[in-house]
């Protein structure tokens, strides 16, 4: 079945590409076994992750970055992150009602994904769809996320570019989060620039980083959009085009995917790790020798958690288990 | 392996704007814990085909208040065929008549339509009994 679908897929049959997305999101070693083959075909794209609060306006940007593209000839791959409810497991997606404009073009392929759990909008079954749809041949991916909160440099290294969108009345909520969104941003688009105090914030914020000393020789560059008029998309899009420019120039693209790899390769280590700890049979015995051992006054809580965790690492590879958990 | 969630496309072919009962569709299929990926208003055929392509959802339904069902239920079910997505169910519901109901049922992978008055209540279970028939 899988190899059908690799066949297909590497054909650029698109329902072959979205059922190994499936079988990505599913998890699990078949998910592993599309991803080892899928890999070594990416790298190509340029991945832009486009990120801002609920309602600011990101999936009509998108849309709007998806037209350009197109008009550049480009194949443009979206995956659009939308919330899980805490409550019931389930999630309306909604971000193809805004995106409308590429309907009916090849060219152009969206997946919808909730974030199913992860409080923080961003899980790895984010990138590794970026990674099928980047092997699928399109050569910008774009990554929408609502992912703005406690762990925004984990966007960050999964993007070459980071657009931050954020909307006047936001200028209160900013103060607490600037430290962050400034830090990942390259390009912050103030949307909704025809309602009051556009100017005023973006002047502020362009403010505030100027006051930053720019790392590694780019300062993000802020602009005025008003995304359902389609004003100062133009912009936007120089400024992502400048910053693929710098990102060309000495190996900096290389430099940033390889930080951005480091830490994927830790969060998946990370997940699976704590996987075998919740899920393997021979950890969760060990865990009851060890309170065991505590009650009998042999061990402490910190010293049986060693063993515990010392234990994981001789147990072999018995954990072929690529459950996507959530960074972070 | 993890479960994915059952995953349904809400679309509203046609040109009527009248989303209201869909919405409440979705708000259930959601609650019960399903995601639900709505497309919106005035969607062709050939639209609500690539969403379902794109998406791989595990069920396509949709709603139409318009009169246009026994037009756009048929051409749809035959280009999602022709796309090749034959083992995915399609669902209908709307201000049907029951002869047009029944009519639509009789064609292959049109897996039930919803009248007027029918209970969200009824809905969830069909819709998670139609994908995974076992539970």
């Amino acid at each position: 079945m899988h190899d059908e679908y690799l066949e297909n897929f590497r054909a650029g049959d698109p329902l072959a590409a979205s059922r190994l997305m499936s079988i990505v999101e599913r998890g699990g070693p078949p998910a592993q076994g599309v991803l080892d083959a899928v890999y070594p075909l990416t790298g190509a794209a340029h991945r832009i992750a486009v990120t801002g609060g609920t309602g600011a306006g990101k999936s009509t940007l998108i849309d709007a970055f998806v037209a350009r593209f197109r008009g550049a000839g480009e194949r443009v791959g979206v995956v659009a992150e939308d919330p899980t409810s805490p409550l019931c497991g389930g999630a309306i997606l909604g971000d193809r009602i805004r995106m409308q404009s590429a309907v009916g073009d090849p060219g152009v392929f969206v997946r919808s994904i909730a974030s199913r759990g992860g409080d923080t909008g961003f899980s790895t079954v984010a990138v590794d769809l970026a990674d099928v749809l980047d092997a699928f041949g399109c050569g910008i991916v774009l990554l929408e996320t609502t992912g703005v909160g406690q762990n925004e440099h984990r966007v960050r290294h999964a993007a070459d570019s980071v657009v931050v969108v954020l909307t006047p009345e936001a200028g209160d909520d900013v103060q607490g989060l600037k430290a962050g969104i400034l830090e990942i941003a390259d390009v912050i688009a103030v949307n909704k620039r025809d309602r009051p105090g556009a100017e005023a914030f973006a002047a502020d914020l362009a403010d505030t980083l100027s006051m930053r000393e720019p790392a590694d020789g780019w300062s993000a560059r802020v602009v005025t959009t008003c995304a359902t008029r389609g004003d100062g998309i133009g912009d936007v899009f120089a400024a992502i085009a400048a910053h693929e420019n710098y990102l060309r120039a000495d190996g900096r693209r290389a430099k940033r995917r390889a930080e951005g790899l480091y830490e994927r390769v830790r969060a998946i280590a990370l997940a699976r790790a704590a996987a075998a700890l919740q899920h393997d049979a021979g950890a969760t015995h060990r865990i009851v020798e060890a309170v065991r051992a505590i009650e009998s006054g042999a061990l402490t809580p910190w010293r049986a958690a060693a063993t515990v965790v010392e234990a994981l690492w001789h147990d072999g590879d018995n954990t072929s288990n690529t459950d996507h958990e959530v960074i972070g | 392996m993890r479960e994915r969630p059952v995953r349904v496309l809400l679309a509203k072919p046609g040109l009527d704007g009248h989303d209201r009962g869909a919405k409440v569709v979705a708000s259930a299929l959601r609650d019960a814990g399903m995601e639900v990926i709505y497309t919106g208003l005035h969607q062709t055929p050939e639209m609500i085909v690539e969403a379902a392509l794109q998406e791989d959802v595990d069920v396509v339904s949709v709603s139409i208040l318009s009169g246009a069902h026994m037009t756009l239920i048929p051409r749809l079910r035959e280009l999602m065929n022709a796309a090749g997505l034959t083992d995915v169910p399609l669902v209908g519901g709307g201000i049907i008549p029951d002869e047009d109901a029944d009519t639509l049922r009789s064609i292959r992978g049109i897996a039930e339509i919803f009248g007027p008055g029918t209970d969200t209540r009824d809905i969830v279970p069909y819709i998670r009994n139609l994908v995974s028939p076992q539970n």
